[in-house]
């Protein structure tokens, strides 16, 4: 089990702030390849990887990283703090 | 070194008091407190932040780690907003102390940089009742090369 973590825009357009899934995916790409799969809303906003981050057990990271030993892989916007 | 992430509105006199009694050998102390501005021709309501609890801590102590190492500052302090902010509040502060000044102007610098694009936090506008996430810019990506530079 994974849990999956989402914020912003992708929280709201997700319609969730989190969830765990079984997946057989190894890395990020892969994951997110099954989601799209999955649902249209997850095709929507993952169709452009250049509009969101990941972080892997609260470590940003890129979509190749692995998701073996991932407890907690979240997704977001790029930050705007400050 | 001094972090918190926090809904409250806080006093930036009282804190910069705080953190500056428990300062030894320090002759320079920068602050710099972001607030709420009202839009120019269109009136902010609100605003709203939203961050990743545990990993927002995590990154800024880092941050604040990495900025001592580089300029050998004495401590530093990072106060964060989060939740519903109104016109005129404060969002944020940051504060660094070191025996030089240019050492304390850079790391305050470099910390309101990262905290910038990577802090996780998110801010939504609310304006005439509409909401909008606002966008990070390249500008914000840009002031981090600047200190991959050396």
């Amino acid at each position: 089990m994974v849990d999956l973590i989402y914020f912003s825009w992708i929280r709201e357009k997700i319609g969730k702030p989190s969830e765990s899934i079984e997946t057989n995916a190894t890395t990020v790409a892969e994951l997110l390849e099954e989601l799209m799969k999955k649902d249209i809303r997850y095709s929507e906003v993952f169709a452009d990887q250049d509009l969101f981050r990941v972080a892997i057990n609260q470590e940003l990271t890129n979509f190749d990283a692995s998701i073996l030993n991932a407890k907690e892989v979240a997704f977001f916007p790029p930050m705007t703090g400050g | 070194m001094y972090v918190s992430v926090q809904n409250e509105v806080f006093d930036f006199s009282k804190e910069i008091e705080q953190f500056s009694k428990k300062l030894n050998n320090v002759g320079a102390l920068v602050t710099f407190t972001g607030i709420v501005r009202g839009k120019k021709s269109e009136t902010l309501d609100f605003m709203f932040i939203e961050h990743y609890p545990g990993m927002t801590e995590n990154q800024i102590t880092s941050m604040i780690n990495n900025a001592v190492k580089r300029w050998n500052i004495n401590d530093a302090l990072v106060i964060h907003r989060y939740g519903k902010l109104e016109p005129g509040e404060p969002i944020m502060m940051v504060a660094t102390a070191a025996e030089h000044r240019r050492e304390a102007f850079e790391a305050a610098e470099y910390l309101m940089d990262y905290l910038k694009s990577r802090a996780p936090f998110w801010k939504k506008e609310v304006i005439n009742g509409k909401e909008k996430w606002v966008d990070a810019t390249v500008d914000d990506e840009l002031a981090l090369d600047r200190w991959n530079k050396f």
